[in-house]
């Protein structure tokens, strides 16, 4: 069991609602002269040396979550422990942990150097021992020779660099990263993707990552919290969260996936039969259903094959019928709007390996037979819609 | 052609008006104070040209014979200037982060003063501060504070706080600009990264600088015994250490490291500003001279206006008028020199 670096229990904070010009959370319609939650009783745990991303859109928590655990909010109820240590009343001069700010918030009448020194300096580290390991900084984030330089003399790529920089000098326990890589532009954030990745790798420090961008979270988390309206709906790693959903809500914020409603019926082995409105039988496996009493069953688009005649399906794979509406042709893969027996509409991606020459290989108006593992379907209740909005009389 | 040609001349036909005017009434008369300082007699008598043409005797023979209106010019000036960076420093600031929704408000009361002529507003405080004004009444017939002969009005303490009144506004605004242009999320970045109070560093600092505050203003108003006014001997060191005392507690106990590192830095364009824009006019006035000083208390101000109204001697005003705007122009290069306004600005091209 690895170390819990972070641990945040039953961690609530709700916003007044005045004109004091605060951040404000804005998922929630303020109650009537109420509060306004921003962050609803979590517990989270995050690991040592881990990569952890919130993960959400703007509104939900996470930004706020963030700035408890740097110490610029505290929270209304609840405890925040950092290294066992209780920190919830900490200052964030106090903490051992740094944040990259969303605008990296480098000083601009300071030279890069000196940013990058701040942090030792205010910790009375000697001078020799700065210089040290500024340069050795500088080193990692690859912009040796930048040191005399002001913020306003280096690109915005450079700037999200030395704001690293800046927070991993001081060695912290916890590196928090307030969607840094908001401002790039899509290559360099592709780029600067790998390369946080590959310093957390090397320094082993714990990152906190919050960003709304799925690919981004993706792409460089161990483990994910995909969160809503203050509260996180699913926590897992990347895989589990895109293949087996468990919300409808996480289900739909990391990539595209179809749901179809569907009572659940027999066992069948490993597997559950359900069945669809039009009572077409689909076999999901039985770990997804535990517990669930009325579900959607999903499946990702590029899970489902397509086919001209049933014949060619393999045995023991889930099949549904329908009638293609649209095909659009996408470069790498084809996009199909299929609707299915009982009018549910069913989005398909079909890798272009098979394509030929002439045309979509299927045609608007055209029936046709989808098939999918059954392995590769999941299940979130049906109710899964996201909780009521929350708000709570003053 | 010809479009494209009135195409460039548009910004300067934009520029003409205000270029006019500026010659009109700027350089024109500067022109004219030039010869005017450089010349002899009287608007009665006629104003000649000395035989030989840059004869500097109306300057160098003002310097010597006003030092003392130039000496009490730079002082009360220089002692107003720091008086209201002083207060109002903690003024903008708290209007600038703790104002919260009141800000508008706050600073509409800072320029309020303003709606009222500047002569009425000296005015009434020659009645405040009069010898039967309330103020004495309180201070010395009700408490008894200070001894039965002690007077106000007249001393070179008047003439310094009307002139701390008066250019208080000219203070606040440009800082609170600065001050507010402070990105906030700089200080939780300083905070972010260990800079939390300012203890030791704010109790020195605060306690040194609070000292030779003390000690200035304390040697600048008891300045009245220098130009032989019959004030009150200067308590120096008591003072100092008052003073010490007071800015070592504010230092250490209000000031933050990320106060000292960030906020003060990137506000000082607007430090730079508003004391140049407080210490322009403060050193020129004549009118609290004038109003709530004595005849020892004269400013070079006050000089300059004698001699142009009163005896309409032009050319010993203008050569006065010129020395003044020239050690102006000194004391502000000396100024941007020793802040670097090149730094100020974060190096930005």
């Amino acid at each position: 069991m690895p170390e819990v670096e972070v641990r945040l229990t039953q961690v609530y904070k709700a916003f007044g609602n005045d004109a004091t010009g605060r951040r404000v959370a804005k998922y929630v319609e303020p109650g009537e002269g109420g509060l306004i939650v921003a962050v609803d009783h979590i517990d989270l745990e995050v690991h040592d040396g881990e990569f952890f991303s919130l993960l959400g859109p703007s509104g939900c928590g996470k930004t706020t979550t963030l700035r408890m655990i740097g110490g610029f909010e505290q929270p209304t109820s609840g405890k925040i422990e950092l290294d066992g240590q209780d920190v919830t009343w900490l200052p964030p001069y106090k903490r051992n942990v740094n944040t990259v700010f969303q605008n990296y918030a480098l000083f601009p009448h300071l030279t890069i150097f000196d940013n990058v020194a701040f942090g030792l300096r205010r910790r009375r580290v000697p001078e020799s021992e700065v210089r040290q390991r500024v340069g050795e900084m500088l080193e990692l984030v690859e912009l040796p020779g930048y040191e005399h330089r002001k913020p306003a003399q280096i690109s915005g790529g450079q700037a999200q660099r030395v704001a690293l920089a800046r927070a991993l000098v001081n060695k912290p326990a916890v590196l928090l990263l307030d969607e840094p890589l908001g401002a790039l532009d899509l290559k360099l954030r592709k780029q600067m993707q790998i390369e946080l990745k590959r310093i957390q790798q090397e320094v082993g420090i714990t990152f906190i990552y919050v960003t709304h961008d799925q690919e981004e979270a993706m792409t460089m988390s161990d483990r994910i919290a995909v969160m809503n309206r203050g509260k996180y709906e699913q926590l897992g790693d990347p895989e589990t969260l895109y293949e087996r959903p468990a919300t409808e809500y996480v289900a739909g914020f990391l990539g595209v996936s179809n749901l179809l409603p569907a009572t659940l019926g027999e066992r069948d082995g490993g597997y559950v039969v359900a069945r669809l409105a039009d009572g077409a039988a689909v076999r999901v496996p039985a770990a997804v259903v535990d517990g669930k009493s009325s579900i959607k069953i999903g499946v990702r688009p590029e899970k489902i094959r397509l086919h001209a005649d049933a014949a060619s399906i393999p045995d023991r794979m889930n099949r549904l019928q329908g009638r293609v509406i649209d095909a659009s042709y996408l470069g790498a893969s084809t996009s199909y709007l299929i609707e299915a027996g009982a009018g549910e509409r069913i989005t398909v991606f079909e890798q272009n390996v098979e394509r030929t020459s002439h045309g979509s290989l299927h045609r608007p108006g055209e029936d046709v037979h989808l098939s999918w593992s059954p392995d590769h379907t999941f299940a979130v209740g049906k109710d899964g819609s996201p909780p009521a909005p929350v708000s709570v009389a003053a | 052609m010809s479009l494209f040609r009135s195409r460039r001349a548009i910004p300067y036909l934009l520029m003409a008006p205000g270029l006019l005017w500026l010659f009109l009434f700027f350089v024109v008369p500067n022109v004219q104070m030039l010869l005017f300082s450089l010349s002899e007699g009287t608007l009665r008598t006629g104003f000649t040209t000395p035989p030989e043409v840059w004869d500097f005797e109306n300057y160098t023979g003002s310097l010597t014979k006003f030092s003392a209106n130039f000496s009490n010019s730079i002082v009360f000036g220089g002692l107003a200037t720091i008086l209201t960076f002083l207060i109002g420093y903690p003024l903008a600031y708290a209007i600038a982060f703790k104002g919260g929704r009141w800000k508008n408000l706050l600073l509409f009361l800072v320029i309020a003063p303003f709606f009222t002529s500047f002569l009425i507003r000296t005015i009434s405080w020659r009645i405040i501060l009069g010898n039967d004004g309330p103020f004495l009444t309180v201070v010395r017939d009700v408490l008894g504070l200070v001894p039965a002969n002690f007077s106000i009005i007249g001393t070179p303490l008047a003439v310094v706080g009307g002139l701390t009144y008066q250019f208080l506004p000219f203070m606040v605004l440009p800082l609170y600009v600065s001050i507010e242009k402070v990105d906030r999320r700089l200080i939780e970045a300083a905070q972010d990264l260990y800079a939390g109070p300012w203890r030791r560093g704010g109790l020195i600092a605060g306690a040194i600088s609070g000292g030779l505050v003390a000690i200035a203003l304390q040697v600048g108003l008891g300045y009245g015994s220098l130009i032989g006014e019959d004030a009150a001997p200067a308590a120096v060191l008591p003072l100092g250490v008052i003073g010490a005392v007071a800015g070592g507690l504010v230092g250490g106990l209000l000031i933050s490291q990320a106060f000292i590192r960030v906020t003060l830095p990137l506000s000082l364009p607007g430090v730079f500003a508003a004391s140049i824009l407080t210490f322009i006019p403060a050193i020129g006035d004549y009118v609290n001279a004038q109003l709530l000083g004595s005849p020892k208390t004269q400013m070079v101000g006050n000089v300059i206006q004698g001699r142009f109204l009163d005896q309409n001697d032009y050319p010993i005003a203008a050569a006065l008028a010129f020395l003044l705007m020239a050690g102006i122009l000194i004391a502000i290069a000396l100024y941007a020199k020793l802040l670097g306004t090149e730094e100020l600005t974060g190096g930005r091209a």
